[in-house]
């Protein structure tokens, strides 16, 4: 029987994995508020730019003011929810697995893969791996190497309970 | 961290549900941070709002929509208008679909399309569109597979607001019958340009109602006549100019009666497109015939008489005697547009130049084309700049000392470096002059699939589609109701008679420039080109 350590990362390792949780939870926090308070925000220009395999069904959407206004606010209010779980560390795991969907969502619309081009301007040069990709991949690290029961709301959430038959605790 | 710390998941103490007051700061460290967040993020907000009041205050323009303009359909079927078409082809087609009858073949198409692809609003913006309650009555076309189609659309059953079928309109094969027939109470003129005059000025004699296409006439003299007409008669007179319904256009208006441009010394419009089709090289239709067309009606109205053509039939605008070219294609949008936003009305003067550069397929109107129109009553020049053969867009700017307005499908002023009205607030760092200080995009939130060139030229200028309330509606669609709203209950079309005349005098200067190579001027008191 092998034991579980309730906390294995050394202070540095913590401190340096919570950072990365923090600074990746107020960015997709800002996005999500950034939209919300935009009232000409919407998502349709950047689905409706979609290349490579995905390209018709991305186009469907964008061509649908309904899906349109659904993807909206799935995208306003879960970047929020990612964002703020990932802050507080509260679902922390659930938040991560989230984000790497939408990340990945994101990436597929308009990879920056050869021979595929794109109206909208990036802000640097990509080649395949882009900023999206990369957040996704830190967010897969968060994933491997969780912190939520360390650092955040997670540790009160999923404290180990006693086993059945353990004496109740004294009120 | 070693393992006899505590650690929050097992408390210190027995007691599970006690967490420890170290427990709890490893719970809750990372909560302060949403604080600097909301910090920052409200700070960003008040300074992002402070400096859009300020600029908006000092502007002077509401950031919503103008006002949506009512459009009265009278229901009852006693106030059914029966309306004719005098020439059903491209134009003519697309005014009586958008008036609620698409032709079955169309229909068919637009399915086969959205199936194809799904952002292809075109099937769904004719079924939304309003009931005008009116009937296609009559339907009078020289080419018999047009008049046929028209005659087919008339009775069309896939109609907008689950309007029923009427009863197939008549086919007239002269105008002039259907004027007589005491079956239309108003025609929808769509037929070349040379025609235009000749039959808004016997409509206006029969008492009927006018919706005539751009340019409102071919020369300067059949505008006098058709003028002169109209406004000695009771009709209600609709020039088609859809841009009068855009919503940019509009707000663009707004804009300007706000000053916030400042003194405007230059407006520049332009036509980019690269397309054959752009540049008038149309299809000939299979079953074009001297046996399905008639030639001589056709070219009764052209000063130059020729063999039966099918280029001539079919591709009318490629030739001064049917049409003007640049000049009463796309000039006459463009300058429209302008007068509308600046009701700036005729010219003082016009130089125009230019020639058949790339399209040397026999046509004799030229493919590249400019015209300079000066104002010195309102200290401003128009420029109108346009080629066939390429399609940068360079859209409508009005450039003023303060600021310049840049009007496409959506509306965007950015203050001048240099600004005197603005320099203060420049220097406040409260109005970017490298930014736009004030953008206006109406429309909804989605995608539309405007395939080809020249729709995307057209898209661009307002020419096809505008917004109401976040509704995309057909500008063509809102022009004619409009004009029937004014048939039913008075009042006055917003391209009415007036607009008309100016729009067809400044062409007609643009045209003669061009053709005599010399600078034209206008006398407001003879009322001629000089």
């Amino acid at each position: 029987m092998t034991t579980v350590k309730a906390n294995p990362y050394t202070g540095f390792q913590l401190g340096a994995l919570v950072a990365l949780r923090l600074l990746i939870g107020w960015h997709f926090f800002y996005e999500g508020l950034a939209k919300l308070v935009n009232p000409y925000w919407t998502s349709a220009e950047y689905i409706d730019q979609a290349s490579w395999l995905f390209k018709g069904m991305f186009e469907s959407i964008a061509a649908s003011p309904g899906m349109v206004t659904a993807v909206d606010a799935l995208n306003v209010w879960g970047l929020m929810a990612i964002g703020l779980g990932l802050i507080v560390g509260l679902l922390t795991r659930t938040a991560t697995v989230a984000g790497i969907v939408v990340l990945g969502l994101y990436y597929i619309v308009a990879p920056p893969f050869v021979g595929l081009s794109y109206a909208m301007p990036t802000e640097g040069s990509y080649l395949v791996v882009n900023k999206v990709l990369i957040e996704a991949v830190a967010l897969l690290v968060l994933f491997a190497f969780p912190t939520g029961r360390q650092i955040g709301i997670d540790a009160v959430v999923f404290r180990k309970r006693p086993a059945l038959g353990q004496p109740q605790p004294q009120a | 961290m070693t393992d006899d710390q505590e650690k929050p998941g097992t408390p210190a103490s027995d007691d599970w549900t006690q967490v420890s007051r170290r427990g709890w700061i490893k719970t809750l460290v990372s909560v302060p941070v949403l604080g600097v967040f909301f910090y920052n993020f409200l700070r960003k907000r008040a300074a992002d709002e402070a400096k859009k009041q300020a600029v908006m205050a000092e502007l002077g323009v509401q950031e919503s929509g103008p006002a949506v303009i009512a459009n009265a359909i009278s229901k009852p079927p006693s106030e059914r208008i029966r309306v004719g078409i005098i020439g059903y082809g491209g134009e003519g087609e697309a005014l009586v679909r958008h008036a609620g009858f698409a032709a079955p073949d169309w229909i068919e198409d637009a399915r086969k399309r959205v199936a194809d692809d799904p952002r292809d609003k075109q099937l769904e913006t004719y079924l939304t569109q309003d009931d005008l309650n009116i009937a296609i009555t009559g339907v009078c076309d020289v080419f018999d597979v047009r008049a046929e189609r028209g005659v087919a659309a008339s009775a069309i059953d896939v109609r907008p607001g689950n309007g029923g079928s009427n009863p197939p309109a008549k086919r007239f094969r002269r105008y002039t019958d259907m004027l007589e027939s005491g079956d239309v109470d108003a025609v929808i003129i769509g037929t070349p340009d040379s025609w235009h005059a000749r039959m808004t000025v016997d409509a206006a004699a029969a008492g009927i109602h006018v919706y005539c296409e751009k340019c409102f006439t071919r020369t300067e003299e059949e505008a006098l006549a058709a003028h002169a007409a109209v406004t000695n008669s009771n009709i209600v007179f609709q020039l088609g100019h859809q841009n009068r319904q855009s919503e940019a256009h509009n707000k663009a208006r707004e804009v300007i009666a706000a000053n916030i441009l400042g003194p405007i010394t230059l407006v520049e419009s332009t036509t980019n497109r690269n397309t054959p089709w752009g540049a008038w090289v149309w299809d000939i239709h299979e079953k074009g015939s001297p046996e399905t067309i008639d030639w001589a009606q056709f070219e009764e109205t052209a000063p130059n008489k020729v063999p039966f053509s099918l280029e001539r039939f079919f591709r009318w605008r490629c030739w001064f005697d049917y049409g003007t070219g640049l000049a009463g294609d796309l000039l006459s949008h463009e300058y429209d547009g302008v007068n509308q936003i600046l009701q700036v009305g005729i010219p003082a003067s016009c130089v125009a130049s230019g020639g058949i550069y790339y399209f040397k397929d026999g046509r004799d109107v030229p493919d590249t084309f400019q015209a300079v129109y000066e104002y010195p009553d309102r200290d401003l020049t128009f420029v109108y700049s346009a080629t066939l053969a390429n399609g940068r867009d360079r859209g409508l700017t009005f450039m003023g000392h303060d600021a310049s307005m840049r009007v496409s499908g959506s509306l965007s002023v950015q203050a001048e470096y240099d600004s005197t009205r603005y320099q203060q607030k420049i220097e406040d760092k409260l109005i970017d002059p490298s930014q736009p200080m004030f953008t206006y995009r109406p429309g909804f939130k989605g995608i539309d699939a405007v395939t080809s060139a020249t729709e995307r030229y057209f898209a661009s200028r307002g020419l096809l589609y505008t917004y109401r309330g976040g509704r995309r509606v057909s500008a063509y669609h809102l022009l004619i109701g409009e004009w029937l709203d004014v048939i039913r209950n008075g009042g006055e079309t917003s391209c009415n008679i007036e607009r008309a005349f100016e729009e067809a005098i400044t062409c007609h200067m643009a045209t003669r420039s061009y053709l005599e190579n010399r600078k034209v001027t206008w006398d407001p008191v003879r009322r001629r080109i000089v």
